[in-house]
């Protein structure tokens, strides 16, 4: 489960475009799409690339899992059950490091809630969700 | 032409719009609003409240059933629950449809309307579906439209009944957004980039203090207001800054309130409309945008290029500017991103990072700058139409305490957020 106590993320449901990303991240991996052609990652997976509009050129690339903490709120009175009992719990923007345009969702395990330090780096982790399905996270470089 | 895929003004480089001043709104109704329905009142569910509000807005036109031959709704009434598995009621009461939302055929029933040719009952939220109202008509897939949009809050803590928000599995899309807590686009995306908006250009979230002080005395000066009929008293700036915390920094007064209702508005030709009963409000323009940033967050230079390119689009085809719009009424659902409407448009010269300085001067109806003197839905209640249905009155001259007193001859008026909206130009004169 996560380690953020009280915290019972949903689980992610993969699909035919997803499921390399999700398997990936079963393996501890954070792979995202790029496309060779136009030398461009892409999050979340998308069908195909809005640049050249072809799907062929397509590829999962590893990336390092570094990133920056872009800004936070603090999740007060949440609407999903899983996080009610979580409460107050933080909810930051992480930009990636290999590519500034993609970002990411972030609960900051270990990072007590309203205690972000804006600007840090951080780095990746995974945790547990209800089904056992892993997602990818992010914590505070100590 | 209007077609199922291809009625929308969505991009830059269509010119001034073909209809430009051949189409108008010549009625509008309001019907009851609280806060939830009761579940029991059948004339004050969604049903009986469109009809309410179309009924209404007949009458304000001076027409009759017969004269309307064009019926569009939207099945986006928020109820983000059905009726079932709670019994349903006797005819026509018993299906969703007249419960959580309520079709065009359903009203075409219940008013025995006989000479509808053009029914629509699948289009956008409101500030999209304006847009089409104006475009069928100006396409003349019909020559009067009745046009209504219910908002529906039925019993439970609003969002906490919605299946998506209960369901320990994250399918589709929402798997990369669920796991971490995102709850909506309009809560969460548009706050963070409010954060990235304060970080940038130095201001705080009390900077929105100015501003939903005067949308609460806005809103009391709209009678059928849920405020001015439930809870009439104004809001403090102590009230503002301590209230609720929901998603720190956002707090309960910045989020409009759901509420129970339907508005309803005739659209017709200018032709049509010289004789009616109104002053007719013409339509010079409709836009929309759908877009979505390149990550799974939008930034604040994403949502700024989509507002930017909306004025575009906006000034190309009703032939104004900036320094034409008299009033000015967008969607102030959540207050973190009023602002970008209000900079984007460039609304009495506020450049971008301004808005909160703007704010603090003077935004009253009576004062140079009213903006907002709809008192938007953190005034009114969660029911959209009152940006409309104010911009109407205003250039109608019937905004009673809320009539601006600077010139209103031309209103600019559109929800929802500013990376998914519709806006729409209307003008006291045809040019």
């Amino acid at each position: 489960m996560s380690t953020i106590p009280g915290l019972e993320r949903p689980a992610p449901v993969s699909n035919e475009l997803t499921k390399p990303f999700w398997d990936a991240c079963n393996e501890r991996r954070l792979v995202l799409q790029n496309c060779t052609a136009c030398e461009r990652l892409f999050y979340p997976p998308a069908q195909r690339c809005n640049q050249c509009g072809s799907a062929e050129n397509f590829e999962w690339k590893e990336v390092q899992g570094r990133g920056h903490i872009e800004v936070y709120m603090v999740i007060r009175d949440s609407r999903i059950r899983g996080f009610r009992s979580a409460q107050p719990i933080n909810f930051a923007v992480i930009t990636l490091d290999e590519d500034p345009g993609i970002n990411f969702l972030s609960n900051l395990p270990g990072t007590p809630p309203g205690e972000v330090p804006v600007g840090a780096p951080v780095e990746l982790i995974f945790e547990e969700t209800t089904t056992g399905q892993l997602v990818h996270e992010w914590q505070v470089v100590a | 032409m209007v077609s199922d895929n291809n009625w929308m003004r969505n991009r830059e480089g269509l010119g001034v719009w073909e209809h430009r001043g051949k189409v108008a709104v010549v009625g509008w109704g309001q019907s009851y609003m609280d806060r939830r329905w009761d579940g029991v009142a059948l004339d004050r569910s969604c049903g009986g409240l469109t009809k309410e509000a179309c009924l209404k807005a007949i009458a304000d036109a001076g027409l009759s059933l017969d004269d309307i031959d064009g019926l569009i709704t939207s099945p986006e009434t928020r109820a983000e629950q059905t009726w079932a598995p709670r019994p349903y009621f006797d005819p026509p009461y018993d299906t969703e449809d007249g419960l959580t939302f309520a079709s065009a055929d359903w009203i075409q029933r219940e008013l025995g309307l006989k000479n509808v040719k053009y029914l629509k009952s699948d289009a956008p939220y409101i500030g999209p579906m304006m847009g089409l109202a104006a475009q069928a008509v100006g396409d003349g897939l019909c020559e009067t439209a009745l046009v209504w949009y219910p908002m529906v809050n039925l019993a439970g803590r609003y969002g906490h009944n919605n299946p998506q928000n209960t369901n320990q599995e994250a399918p589709g899309n929402s798997a990369f957004t669920l796991p971490w807590g995102y709850q909506s686009g309009a809560m969460f995306n548009n706050l963070t980039v409010f954060l990235q908006y304060c970080q940038k250009y130095g201001k705080s979230h009390d900077g929105l203090a100015d501003l939903c002080l005067n949308l609460r005395r806005n809103g009391l000066m709209t009678p059928w207001g849920y405020y001015a009929m439930h809870e009439p008293y104004q809001l403090t700036r102590e009230d503002y800054l301590t209230g609720r915390v929901v998603e720190e920094p956002l707090v309960i007064y910045d989020c409009d309130r759901p509420v129970n209702t339907c508005a309803a508005f005739i659209f017709t030709t200018a032709e049509r409309a010289r004789d009616m009963r109104q002053q007719p409000v013409y339509v010079l323009n409709h836009n929309q945008i759908n877009r979505r940033g390149r990550s799974s967050m939008a930034t604040l230079d994403e949502h700024q290029e989509s507002v930017a390119s909306m004025a575009r689009m906006m000034w190309e085809g009703s032939g104004l500017g900036p320094n034409d719009v008299d009033v000015f009424n967008p969607y102030d659902g959540y207050l973190t991103f009023t602002q970008q409407f209000l900079e984007g448009f460039q609304w009495h010269g506020v450049k971008w990072g301004e808005a909160h300085d703007f704010y603090a001067e003077d935004i009253r109806v009576e004062g140079p700058h009213p903006f907002l003197s709809s008192g938007g839905n953190n005034g009114t209640g969660r029911n959209r139409a009152v940006l409309f249905a104010d911009s109407i009155q205003q250039l109608r001259g019937t905004a009673g305490p809320r009539q601006v007193t600077v010139k209103a001859e031309t209103a600019l008026a559109g929800c929802n957020t500013p990376d998914s909206n519709g806006f729409i130009m209307f003008s006291k004169y045809p040019s």
